[in-house]
């Protein structure tokens, strides 16, 4: 897109109006880069259709920096939305966009991000279905603030469901802990150090659904454990299912740079942030098959079986560590804090 | 050298730990100094591999459980005051005498969190009509990044720039320990990070009046385990002697560079320790010729007291008197996201290490 054309090179107070500056980020923006028959209506909202069952999910983004190693706010914003409804055992469809962008945002940053919201969108297989944009003043905001929600429908053969977990089910991560957290970490104004990481965002739907296909009610429940990371995830799990869960450190999916950045940072992986992974729980008896089927997909590639539900120490989760010595893992209180030294 | 697996090794450990095993015959009681290997004991699940008979207590080594609480209010006053204070990251939830530095900040204060007290100084520059506070707390470790960052400013000419210092150091603390009548501890497993920078010549004097062993140790399971079985092997063969397990690190004079420059801005004075008192000769002052560079002195909040909640039994907890799970209060009216002392907030602190990590599951 040739933002010269537009005849603004930064998002102000009047784009947030209603009136025919709104009208004209719209027109020359979203509706163009979206094109689909629902927002082409131009409507206060869409009327959409669904056989049975739906899941929904919603959840607001507010990432600092927007831009960062592996992708910006406008993927996540999809992936994160999308990977919520495919963890409720749906197939995410729709998707709501709602924009609340601070006053002064630059207009080729904004379209950066609302292609990048296309291409996610595409890729998942989603439409954006109805959407709004706001503008607040200058520093009531921090750039671009976007909240997601997403519809999906629920897949014939899923009971996702805590209810459904019982001891002896096994837990299976799908890929490499605190690759998301740490590289938002490595570009955090204070704390910048170099390296390679980047973030794991990306959609999970069209895995989630090959496991639904080949192992329908076996799988007990999906996860995604983003904010809180691993640890806080299981622990509500155990609390909730008031059983144990009992992990080994040894077999949790860790990737050496990042293990190495939480360490000379003072944190610990299992509370980092992950997009790209999801935690499964499954019968036993169909653990192999599912690990096995989730390496074979390129997301599922460092795909692990990490521990199992137990009937001992209930709402608690143990890790065993590489040196044999067990310890709880509770959940996040807060946010995780760098250690003095 | 592959410092994260090779010292994490399950034989290589298993191993030291079985010789502790064979060698333990009569009950010792281990203090380790530093809140660094209280959280590597307690994350990796090593004192329940231990044998009975040897008893791990914890130190007073967790520079956020020890910073006096009325630095805390000092802190938030100058936040209030309109004064950029920069701090390390865990010293923000620590409750001062009614909020913590994250509650001021919530309430309208600019508070940075950083990595390095080097970056304050760039954010003094950046903001020359402000001023800027580094919180500098610690032991011997972060003294030498805190001198620097005066230096620093000294020479870039930054007016606006100073440090809310409360640096207290490890041998007197040691000294007070062993002094209290109520101290059973029989060896220590001394700070190896502390001991990178001031060397291990300090110590010996310590080991010569208390005939007591003391092992530099490091802070992976592999260091501790070994540690531990050379104070228990000393113990049982009744020597005492200064040992150093963490020789890869520290060597006997330390860092020279470091030294010079704490000692060009600091100098030895008395220090108040959180829940402790004060002990002389126990931290660094900062020195007459950088007085301009003492928050304390540059804003006149030095008056500022504060009362310890009464119910807190922090002072015994970090003298090693009672271990966490003998306070009445520990997990039921002080819990990390409710602590009424600094143990239970930083994640050094023997406190938040035993609700985190290990006494939660016993309790439950």
């Amino acid at each position: 897109m040739n933002t010269s054309k537009l005849g603004f090179d930064t998002i102000n107070l009047g784009h947030g109006s209603g009136g025919t500056m709104t009208r004209d980020l719209l027109d020359k923006i979203i509706f163009k880069t979206f094109n689909n028959t629902f927002l082409n209506q131009k409507h206060d909202g869409s009327i959409v259709k669904f056989g049975g069952e739906i899941a929904i999910s919603t959840d607001s983004f507010v990432i600092s920096p927007i831009f960062f190693k592996g992708g910006n706010i406008g993927e996540l914003a999809v992936n994160g939305t999308v990977n919520d409804v495919a963890m409720c055992g749906a197939i995410p469809k729709y998707l709501s966009l709602a924009f609340i962008v601070e006053e002064g945002l630059a207009i080729d940053d904004f379209i950066k991000i609302v292609n990048s919201v296309k291409g996610a969108a595409d890729k998942s297989g989603v439409q954006i279905i109805t959407g709004d944009t706001k503008v607040v003043e200058r520093g009531k905001g921090d750039k671009i603030f976007i909240n997601t929600t997403g519809f999906g429908e629920v897949h014939p053969k899923a009971n996702i469901s805590a209810n459904n977990i019982k001891a002896g089910d096994k837990i299976i991560v799908s890929g490499l802990i605190a690759q998301h957290g740490m590289a938002i970490m490595s570009q955090r104004e204070g704390l910048e150090f170099e390296s390679t990481i980047e973030s794991d965002s990306t959609n999970l739907n069209f895995l989630v659904n090959d496991l639904l296909d080949k192992f329908g009610n076996k799988i007990h429940l999906f996860r995604d454990p983003t904010r809180g990371g691993l640890a806080s995830v299981l622990s509500e799990i155990a609390t909730d299912i008031k059983k144990g869960v009992a992990i080994l450190e040894n077999n949790i999916p860790l990737e050496k740079q990042v293990a190495a950045a939480c360490e000379i940072l003072g944190l610990d992986p299992m509370y980092v942030a992950n997009e790209g992974v999801f935690i499964a729980i499954v019968d036993a008896n169909v653990a192999d098959a599912v690990v096995e089927t989730m390496q074979n997909n390129e997301k599922g590639k460092n795909t692990a079986c990490i521990g199992e539900v137990t009937e001992e120490h209930p709402n608690k989760v143990v890790m065993k560590s590489l040196v044999g010595g067990k310890r709880i893992v509770s959940p996040l209180i807060g946010e995780q804090l760098p250690r003095i030294c | 050298m592959k410092y994260l697996s090779e010292y994490r090794n399950f034989e290589a450990t298993k191993k030291y730990l079985d010789e502790i095993h064979r060698i333990a015959t009569h009950n010792w009681n281990i203090m380790e100094i530093c809140g660094g290997q209280t959280h590597s004991l307690v994350r990796n699940g090593i004192l329940e591999l231990l044998p009975e008979k040897v008893r791990m207590i914890h130190g007073p080594g967790c520079p956020v459980c020890v910073t006096p609480l009325n630095l805390i209010d000092k802190a938030i006053e100058l936040l209030s005051n309109n004064v950029i204070v920069c701090s390390f990251g865990d010293m923000i939830r620590v409750p001062g005498s009614k909020k913590s530095l994250l509650e001021a900040k919530a309430g309208g204060g600019d508070l940075r969190i950083l990595y390095s007290p080097i970056e304050a100084v760039s954010i003094a520059k950046e903001n020359p009509d402000k001023e800027v506070v580094f919180f500098a707390v610690g032991f011997e470790t972060t003294a030498p990044a805190n001198a620097l960052s005066v230096l620093h400013a000294e020479k870039e000419g930054i007016t606006n720039y100073s440090i809310l210092a409360s640096h207290v150091l490890v041998p007197p603390a040691m000294e007070a320990i062993l002094d209290d009548e109520l101290c059973s501890i029989d060896a220590f497993l001394g700070a190896g990070h502390v001991c990178a920078i001031m060397g291990t010549q300090e110590y010996f004097p310590l080991v010569k009046k208390y005939k007591i062993p003391i092992v530099i140790t490091g802070f992976e399971p592999l260091d501790l385990v070994q540690g531990i079985y050379m104070a228990v092997k000393q113990l049982e063969e009744e020597r005492h002697e200064l040992e150093n397990q963490y020789a890869r690190v520290v060597k006997e004079h330390g860092n020279k560079a470091a030294k010079d420059v704490i000692r060009k801005v600091f100098q030895v004075g008395n220090r108040e320790w959180r829940g402790i008192g004060e002990i002389p000769n126990s931290g660094y002052v900062i020195r007459k010729a950088y007085r301009k560079y003492d928050a304390e002195a540059k804003f006149k909040v030095g008056n500022i007291t504060a009362p310890e909640n009464s119910d807190c039994i922090a002072g015994e907890i970090l003298r090693g008197i009672k271990k966490p799970n003998q306070c009445g209060q520990f997990g039921k009216t002080c819990t990390p996201s409710n602590p009424l002392g600094a143990p239970m907030v930083s994640s050094e602190g023997a406190c938040a290490a035993y609700f985190n990590f290990s006494d939660n599951l016993i309790s439950s």
